[in-house]
């Protein structure tokens, strides 16, 4: 059976709409598959608007691997506006791809990458708009699988009732893996139907099917058991660890898109994974052990990627990209070979360090030096003992000076609110800080024409981190010692003037907190959001914190449980989380210690250069670090 | 800067949706890809040499967009036109190439030709329309700007205004549907009087309400023949210095050097 583009019936409602060209496809690299010659087909889903979520590398990548399989095509979705989502409903047009408009609900499967858990209300969207039923048990067997992946489905609970599988991890092979039981099984005829299906993608181990899992509870809340219902299903699901980045070099031909959205750059990911042991940082926990792509391939990535999509800027992601073993030959032979062409490079995401300053001066060759970021997070020494960010304010001083002494200007500085054991007094620190990085940089250059911006935003425990058991701080605190931090750097007469401040206000993050931490029966209150009319809540202009409170009121009335019991409580040690059923390799023991660690001030070394503490991760995932170095270099590219 | 070449392209189908902002990243980007020289300004933040002169509004095709782009190696016009081309989304399509002889692009840009489709809407009405618009000294029409709502003239700009019966796109499927087909010259003039500002001038004299979204397109752009009421070519004035032929461009290149 083909399927119709939808466009000659979303045509006519995109003049009413805002920035139509979003809604339109037709990027450079994007591909359209004949719809009869596929047997297994994605639609691939970033559940934000599509300038959040065009420039998506999981996304990317998975578009582009998926689209190479003979039998596979892929297509993209995005969360649409609620201009043109009012114009759907009206004039009955469904949730499209942007590729070939075709209908969201012909796709076998569709896939949903959710980086945040702020997304999970445009899921719903999408599902209703589709004409796929909202919870998974209501769909049939024609009716695609809804499988969620990205960092926040290491604790899919929350949006369980409306998934019908979550993948965790890295995604490159467990998706063609999935293609490919989904192919034989249609080849097999459907065999045992919808259920079959999601039985063989459980019993494979690799994808966890949520209704293949019962969850008890005891009386007082907390959970007493999780336990498959199935057998064939193991008892705890397994996260994907892609071994050798070199073997993946996707994105290879990045998708350019005709609309401006929010990352107008090729990316190359240099490597994944860090082990610096951030206690707050979930991304450093559960994408480990770190994995580096070789200078060579980084270089190739670029040559292709650039010349592939006429962007003029090149990004090298990764958690903390200073720490890639060859970052210096990297940065020196991409500048080398880029030099003099008008295509910048840029390197976010690294450490307070002096060598970080030679690094950025070699990306910034030939353009300006107008800011440097860095992000101390925790504004004590105490504080960022708790944390295990490893940065003295020696270290800040002396790095913000030979950046303000070679020319930089503006340095940013981040920082958050709400840690655990966190005193009025931490925060403070972070004015005495900031003034501190002024004066320093005054008497570096002699000039007053320097300045700093303190950014701070609210600390949200999430799970797999050492934090998972912690107390999130109210959000009465986190705006009084926000303010109480604003009030110390303006009336500063000396310094007040060359600091700028940029803060997150407290509520949403306590919604973030719910969804993150958050167990099944979450997922009422988000139903009773979305029907509140709840969408885009990423976005400060779309959220909000009452009707988030006033739903949840209503949706756990007849619970033993609330949005503080999930957010402000701290757990202890023998309660079991939600997501203990889901294994990101890392031992719980260790886990627990390091929470411990964390309240006495205890640091822990980064076990790429130190022995192994026995986080758990290579062992369980049977992986191991991979870095360099190479001794490769990067030649200069010849011309054709 | 060695050289400096126009371009019109064409934009069309569901690339009628871009931005100017999408179209200056679209062709930037283009450039870069297709190897095209281009000169950079000078500064902290280099821009390419490509400057636009009077673009179509989001949501209206165009078969008559113009650019200037200067180079830093002299390019052959005939190659850039297929090198831009291939390089760019099917539906910004490159239809000319020519190298800049004389004066300015802009300042030939005198008015547009517009073409605007109207499914569903009676063509004897439109015609009727037309002709009450034409009659009236002044049609004044308000349109929400940046800056607020505006209220200024949609006859004067107007040089002529016609309509005739088409074939509606979707007739295939909808054979009963009429569709009007109006054609208007438009001079450019501040502030801009659009098609749009125009149906507002026909609703306002004569109540003709289409009850469709107009599908509108740019047939052409350039200096207004005063003779014939209609556009001429803007680059014929550069092309005529390339084919030898003596002409009032002539002069304008003595200007330019």
């Amino acid at each position: 059976m083909s399927v119709e583009s939808l466009f000659p019936r979303l045509e006519p409602l995109l003049p009413r709409v805002q920035k139509p060209i979003q809604y339109v496809g037709g990027e450079l690299n994007s591909t359209v598959k004949d719809w009869d010659e596929a047997t297994v087909r994605w639609a691939l889903m970033y559940p934000d608007a599509y300038e959040v979520g065009l420039p998506n590398q999981g996304v990317q990548i998975l578009y582009e691997i998926l689209n190479e399989l003979p039998e596979t095509l892929a297509e993209r979705t995005y969360a649409v506006w609620p201009d043109l989502e009012a114009l759907m409903r009206e004039h009955g047009v469904p949730q499209f791809t942007v590729d070939a408009h075709r209908p969201v609900r012909a796709f076998d499967v569709l896939g949903v990458s959710f980086s945040t858990e702020l997304g999970y209300t445009n899921l719903l969207t999408a599902l209703d708009l589709a004409g796929i039923p909202m919870e998974a048990a209501d769909r049939g067997e024609d009716d695609p699988i809804v499988l969620a992946g990205g960092h926040a489905a290491f604790n899919p609970e929350p949006i369980a009732g409306f998934l019908d599988a979550a993948v965790l991890g890295d995604g490159e092979q467990i998706s063609i893996a999935i293609s490919e039981v989904i192919r034989e099984w249609k080849a097999e005829g459907r065999p045992g139907g919808r259920d079959e299906l999601l039985l063989r993608l459980a019993s494979s181990g690799g994808v966890y099917v949520p209704k293949f899992y019962d969850v008890e509870y005891h009386p007082d809340g907390r959970i007493k058991r999780v336990a498959p219902n199935r057998s064939g299903v193991p008892w705890r699901v397994q996260k994907h660890t892609v071994m050798d980045l070199d073997e993946w070099p996707y994105p290879k031909k990045p998708l350019v898109p005709l609309a401006e959205t929010v990352h107008e750059r090729f990316s190359v990911e240099i490597f994944r994974g860090c082990t610096r042991g951030c206690r707050f940082c979930q991304a450093g926990m559960i994408t480990r052990p770190v994995r580096e792509r070789s200078i060579t391939t980084i270089g190739d990535m670029v040559e292709v990627g650039v010349k592939e999509s006429g962007f003029n800027e090149v990004g090298l992601l990764s958690l903390s990209s200073a720490d890639h073993s060859e970052i210096a030959e990297v940065a020196k032979g991409l500048a080398d070979r880029y030099e003099g062409t008008n295509t910048s490079l840029s390197l976010p995401s690294t450490r307070v360090d002096a060598f970080n300053i030679d690094l950025a001066n070699e990306f910034s060759r030939n353009g300006r030096r107008s800011g440097l970021t860095f992000a101390p997070e925790g504004g004590s020494e105490r504080m960022r003992k708790v944390i295990n960010k490893m940065v003295t304010e020696e270290d800040l001083i002396r790095t913000v000076t030979t950046a303000y002494g070679q020319g930089w200007r503006q340095v940013k500085l981040y920082f958050m609110c709400g840690l655990p054991t966190e005193t009025d007094e931490d925060v403070l620190g972070i004015a005495d800080l900031a003034k501190k990085v002024i004066k320093a940089g005054r008497e570096a250059t002699g000039s007053r024409d320097i300045r700093c911006t303190v950014s701070i935003g609210g600390f949200v425990p999430k799970p797999h981190t050492p934090f998972q058991w912690a107390a999130q701080c109210d959000h009465e605190t986190v705006d009084r010692r926000l303010k109480q931090l604003r009030d110390a750097l303006r009336t500063d007469k000396e310094y007040g003037k060359a600091i700028g401040y940029r803060y997150h206000d407290g509520q949403p993050s306590i919604v973030e907190g719910l969804l993150s931490r958050g167990d099944r029966r979450v997922g009422a209150v988000i139903r009773a959001v979305w029907e509140a009319g709840g969408r885009f809540d990423g976005w400060s202009e779309h959220f909000s914190y009452e009707r988030w409170m006033s739903s949840a009121e209503q949706a756990l009335a007849g619970e033993p449980v609330d949005v503080d019991w999930y957010t402000t409580r701290e757990r202890d040690e023998v309660e079991v989380l939600p997501w203990d059923h889901l294994d990101a390799g890392l031992d719980r023991e260790w886990l627990w210690q390091d929470w411990q660690d964390a309240v006495s001030e205890t640091e822990v070394e980064d076990c790429r250069w130190t022995p192994c503490y026995d986080c758990g991760v290579c062992p369980t995932m049977g992986t191991e670090i991979q870095i360099g170095p190479t001794g490769r270099k990067l030649l200069p590219l010849t011309v054709v | 800067m060695v050289q400096r070449l126009r371009v019109r392209y064409a934009k069309r189908g569901r690339l009628r949706f871009t931005s100017h902002r999408d179209i200056s990243r679209a062709i930037e980007r283009a450039v870069r890809r297709a190897g095209i020289p281009v000169g950079f300004s000078a500064g902290f933040t280099p821009h390419p040499k490509i400057s636009y002169a009077g673009a179509a509004p989001t949501g209206v095709a165009s078969e008559a967009e113009y650019l200037e782009i200067g180079v830093v190696a002299p390019c052959e016009p005939a190659r850039l036109r297929g090198d831009l081309d291939a390089s760019l989304p099917p539906g910004l399509d490159v239809l000319d190439v020519v190298e800049a002889r004389a004066g300015s692009l802009a300042d030939r840009l005198e008015c547009s030709v517009w073409e605007v489709r109207l499914a569903g809407a009676d063509p004897r009405e439109a015609k009727e329309a037309a002709e009450c618009f034409l009659a009236a000294e002044r049609v004044e029409v308000e349109r929400l700007t940046k800056k607020g709502l505006r209220r200024f003239d949609a006859r004067e700009a107007v040089v002529s205004l016609t309509a005739h019966e088409g074939t509606d796109e979707t007739a295939g499927r909808v054979p009963s549907v009429p569709c009007a087909i109006l054609r208007m010259v438009v001079r450019h003039v501040t502030p801009a009087v659009r098609p749009d500002d125009v149906l507002t001038g026909l609703r306002l004299v004569a109540g003709f309400a289409p009850p469709s979204p107009p599908a509108v397109t740019r047939l052409a752009q350039g200096p207004l023949d005063a003779r014939t009421g209609e556009t001429a070519d803007p680059l014929d004035l550069d092309r005529d210095v390339r084919g030898g032929e003596t002409g009032p461009a002539v002069r304008h290149v003595a200007d330019d050097r």
